[in-house]
């Protein structure tokens, strides 16, 4: 088998990252200005498809609609105030500098570069820590309710792989006020005509007419009713692909399938064996589980991690004395202590479990000890800190956080890796553009915490409404109707065989009971660590439960109706075949960087040892058919203001 | 964590699409663990319907952790179930005893379609909202974000409000299935920011104008919304609400 092809020997001309030249800190001021602008009376001739309504969908749709264009913008849920972006708690990162602690965008570009292993983009992550001033100043005039201190300022906190306190916060609900803020600013685009919604719409394809993106096909999820929807550009903001591990900490319906289906007709899909496990959630407790949940990484400001110095000690927290606890983040890497970045994190839990010193009862599981805290500055401050989490916390768990010590172990949490992207957030189909999660642009190896807000929003307000300027002022369209063009039938027709196909298997086993086997597949061989005998017995054991699951799948009831089952096979049909590639990009990638811990590359001290010269570059993969490994691409990284380092957070 | 596991009996309201009448059917579901949230549960009941070919229970939902508003249904009467400021996906088994009967049926109300067994049309509240329910500013050209200090408090006050998830088990639980208390909820975010002040009157006519229009009910007081919204959003929403719709009609 060859996992790929190398092509180091020909320019990847469409993998042109399209960086401006110049300066670091000029590039995009000057780019603004170099792109070409449409008309404003040419605006309203422009249709604009965007399919998602996260922080990134629904800011770019609401945005692009004040600016003139015609918008059309799709979700999977009854309304678009539901996307996932709703749910992140912690909060969201800008340079403002306001606690006077050192920060720059200087600062958080570097901290964000470095967070992510040295595996982004330096023009992309300089850009997003300058727009994210701006997001605040926006949010706030929105009527974003950030908390504030006592002079009636703006709040932050501190969030992991950073030492300034530059994350803003609405107490744990971060994501909904944002989401809310966009939503609500949709909503007018909504009321004033130029934004059309189609809620509980879920994209099945995308169509291409000579080499465009220039619509796609979706299905009601009401009827079951297939639909197609032209225009002259389509952006995808449709999130990250966490589920693949069947238990995430993402929402039910987060999938791969709209991006998938992108990267089949010709996207590149970037790193995607680059996700990210988050070391603080509830642990998984039984077969049933259907989600992991999250507790705020701002809970590793003031919570210690620890567990029994001793393997196996079945002893209550409680009754552990202080001598015999193992603070094992501050005893490892005491300048950051418990606020290393999470795959230093989520790593390290592992390996203390690894070594028998989990707690609770399946021994996997550390404590987040907020007694220390509590002690220091009385409940009432924990409480307004963190009262809504330790809630959350108690009513999953039933167990009081101010009395026993938290439980937590990681979880998968966030992808790095998504469609690949030049600087204009284009993928390498020309007109499809992809924001948020989706790409795979700014956060190499590992997101730091509070960033991916910052960039869903600054992709989505800030980016792409000057970049698909620049697209459409300097694009001839050819005229194209959904209802007449042979692509849109293709892409009806593909839709229809694939639903058929899938009702027709007609097995015996749940979709479920698929989705739960792939996730067990890869969260033991291509998770927190990895090696290349174990990437490929899982290589070839997520082939064989693909074809086992086309063989042997059952799924209730018809196309035509609304029918759950059906939704959920299809994501998960799809996720089948995406773990493979996620295998193949782990299996490619011969170092270790940021989350992609592989075991064969490790220092002496057990961090992740990056090869900088073979491996400083992103892997874009180019689909290549049925059954056939994907053609690799490369685009080189190029450090030009930064000087590559081992991470070092002791 | 709790080991020990329940049965259940479990009436179940079903109706299937463009049928304008449902009925309660009955399902057992066994071996359930106190770990379990209400709709994993439900998760077990459709794995072993799905089993036997029938027709799992088609229920919305989607960030299973009580922040994005898409579940909920009326659990022995009651929105969402019987425990105080929570949502469906947050109840957990451990509420229930071995051998409970629970009769779970979708959200009741005019404005509120039933699209299919416990999935209903909610579509509703995202039109109150486009009748108002936001600041007009459009992206870029926002002072900087400490230009104008808000007091604390009211920050907090502003962000209780705002904290509603658009679930409409308000709308369900009220007799006369008025959509008040969402409604005054994001009046009163708004209002309360000196950047929403400006619209404040303007809005507060609007999305009570169009809330009459789309069908939900008067509010009478009842309170019974407060008891049951999730994210315990305050009635004193609805007398700022109130105050403020009297000054726009003054003025
Ligand atoms: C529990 C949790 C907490 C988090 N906390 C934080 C935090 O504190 N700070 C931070 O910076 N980040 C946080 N994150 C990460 C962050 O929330 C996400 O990365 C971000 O919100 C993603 O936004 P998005 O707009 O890209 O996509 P999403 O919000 O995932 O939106 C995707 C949209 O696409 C639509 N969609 C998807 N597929 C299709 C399809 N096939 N057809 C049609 N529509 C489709 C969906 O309906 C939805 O509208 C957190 C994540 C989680 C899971
Ligand atoms: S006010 Fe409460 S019950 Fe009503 S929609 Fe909002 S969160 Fe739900
Ligand atoms: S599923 Fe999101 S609130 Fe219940």
């Amino acid at each position: 088998m060859t996992p790929y092809v190398e092509n180091d020997q020909k320019i990847d001309t469409k993998l042109d990252a399209k960086v401006p030249p110049g300066p670091l800190a000029g590039k995009w001021d000057q780019y603004r200005f170099d792109l070409k602008l449409v008309n404003p009376a040419n605006k309203k001739k422009f249709d604009i498809i965007v399919v998602g309504t996260g922080l990134a969908g629904a800011s770019a749709a609401a945005t692009l609609a004040e600016l003139g264009y015609h918008v059309k913008n799709f979700c999977i849920q009854d309304s678009p105030r539901r996307a996932h972006s709703i749910a992140a708690q912690g909060g969201i990162n800008a340079a403002k500098n306001y606690s006077n602690d050192g920060d720059s965008i200087w600062r958080l570009f570097y901290d964000t570069i470095k967070g992510g292993d040295f595996r982004a983009r330096e023009a992309n992550v300089y850009r997003l820590a300058q727009i994210s001033n701006h997001i605040i100043d926006h949010c706030v005039a929105q009527g974003i309710p950030f908390a504030r201190d006592y002079g009636g300022f703006l709040d932050n906190r501190s969030f992991g792989g950073a030492q300034v306190s530059r994350t803003f916060y609405a107490k744990g609900q971060t994501g909904q006020q944002l989401l809310l803020g966009a939503y609500s600013a949709l909503m007018r685009q909504v009321a004033s005509g130029m934004v059309k919604m189609f809620p509980r719409r879920e994209m099945m394809e995308l169509v291409v007419v000579d080499g465009r993106a220039r619509g796609i096909v979706t299905r009601n999820l009401i009827t079951g009713e297939i639909e197609t929807y032209d225009g002259h550009a389509v952006v995808l903001a449709t999130g990250g692909y966490g589920n693949v591990f069947n238990l995430s900490t993402n929402a039910m319906s987060s999938n791969v399938t709209a991006s998938f289906r992108a990267y089949k007709k010709g996207a590149y899909f970037a790193n995607p064996c680059f996700t990210q496990i988050h070391p603080t959630c509830i642990p998984v407790h039984g077969t049933f589980q259907s989600k992991l949940t999250l507790m705020s990484e701002s809970l590793r400001n003031d919570g210690r991690v620890w567990v029994p110095k001793k393997p196996g000690d079945k002893r209550r927290a409680a009754d552990i004395p202080e001598s015999e606890r193992d603070y094992y983040l501050e005893n490892k890497y005491p300048s950051f202590g418990n606020l290393v970045p999470r795959d230093v994190a989520s790593r390290n839990a592992k390996e203390q479990c690894d070594k028998g010193k989990g707690v609770g009862e399946t021994g996997l599981a550390v404590y987040l000890d907020f007694e220390d805290a509590i002690n220091r500055y009385g409940e009432d401050v924990v409480a307004g800190k963190y009262g809504n989490l330790f809630e959350m916390y108690e009513k999953i768990t039933g167990e009081n956080p101010y009395k026993t010590p938290m439980m937590i172990y990681p979880a998968v949490h966030y992808a790095m890796g998504g469609l690949w992207v030049d600087y204009n957030l284009m993928s390498t189909i020309d007109g499809l553009f992809v924001l948020g999660e989706a790409n795979f642009s700014d956060h190499g190896a590992n997101r730091l915490g509070a960033s991916a807000l910052m960039q869903g929003l600054a992709d989505g307000y800030f980016i792409i409404p000057y970049t698909i300027g620049g697209y459409l002022a300097e694009t001839t369209f050819s005229e194209v109707h959904a209802q007449n063009s042979d692509e849109f039938k293709k892409g009806v027709e593909a839709v229809n065989n694939r639903i058929n196909r899938l009702l027709s298997v007609n097995g015996n086993r749940t979709v479920a009971d698929f989705h739960r086997k792939l996730g067990l597949i890869l969260w033991d061989h291509c998770g927190m660590s990895r090696n290349e005998e174990d990437l490929l017995k899982a290589k070839s054991m997520v082939n064989a439960l693909k074809h086992e699951f086309w063989k042997d799948v059952y799924i209730p009831g018809i196309g035509k109706d609304l029918n759950q089952s059906l939704e959920n096979a299809g994501r998960v049909a799809d996720f089948l075949e995406f773990a493979e590639l996620m295998i193949t990009d782990a299996l490619a990638r011969k170092e270790s960087c940021g989350c992609h811990f592989n075991t064969a590359f490790q220092t002496e001290e057990n961090e992740a040892r990056r090869d900088d010269e073979n491996f400083c570059h992103v892997a874009a993969w180019e689909y290549a058919g049925e059954e056939k490994d994907p053609v690799f691409h490369k685009e080189p990284l190029e450090f030009e203001n930064v000087k590559l380092s081992q991470r070092s957070y002791k | 964590m709790t080991t020990k596991t329940i049965n259940l009996t479990l009436k179940v309201w079903r109706q299937n699409r463009g049928e304008k009448k449902g009925k309660l059917k009955t399902y057992f579901a066994k071996n359930i663990s106190g770990d379990m949230s209400f709709l994993e549960m439900i998760d077990v009941v459709n794995e072993d319907l799905t089993k036997n070919r029938e027709e799992p229970i088609a229920f919305d939902h989607d960030c299973r952790e009580g922040i994005c508003g898409m579940c909920g249904a009326v659990i022995n009467g009651r929105a969402h179930g019987h425990e105080k400021e929570t949502t469906l996906c947050q109840l957990h088994m451990r509420h229930f005893s071995d051998g409970d009967t629970i009769v779970i049926e979708p959200w009741r109300s005019r404005a509120f379609p039933i699209i299919k067994d416990l999935i209903v049309d909610r579509s509703a509240l995202d039109r109150i909202i486009q009748s108002g329910g936001y600041i007009s500013v459009n992206t870029g050209g926002a002072p900087d974000a400490n230009a104008i200090p808000i007091a604390r408090e009211v920050a907090e006050t502003a962000f209780n409000a705002a904290a509603c998830i658009g679930c409409g088990a308000c709308v369900a639980a009220c007799p006369n299935a008025s959509a008040m208390l969402f409604v005054s909820a994001k009046i009163s975010h708004l209002a309360l920011l000196p950047q929403g002040r400006i619209e404040a009157a303007k809005r507060a006519k609007a999305m009570v104008r169009q809330m009459d229009q789309l069908g939900f009910g008067n509010c009478s007081n009842e309170t019974e919304c407060e008891a049951e919204c999730p994210k315990g959003i305050s009635i004193i929403n609805i007398a700022r609400l109130n105050r403020e719709f009297l000054k726009a009609e003054l003025c």
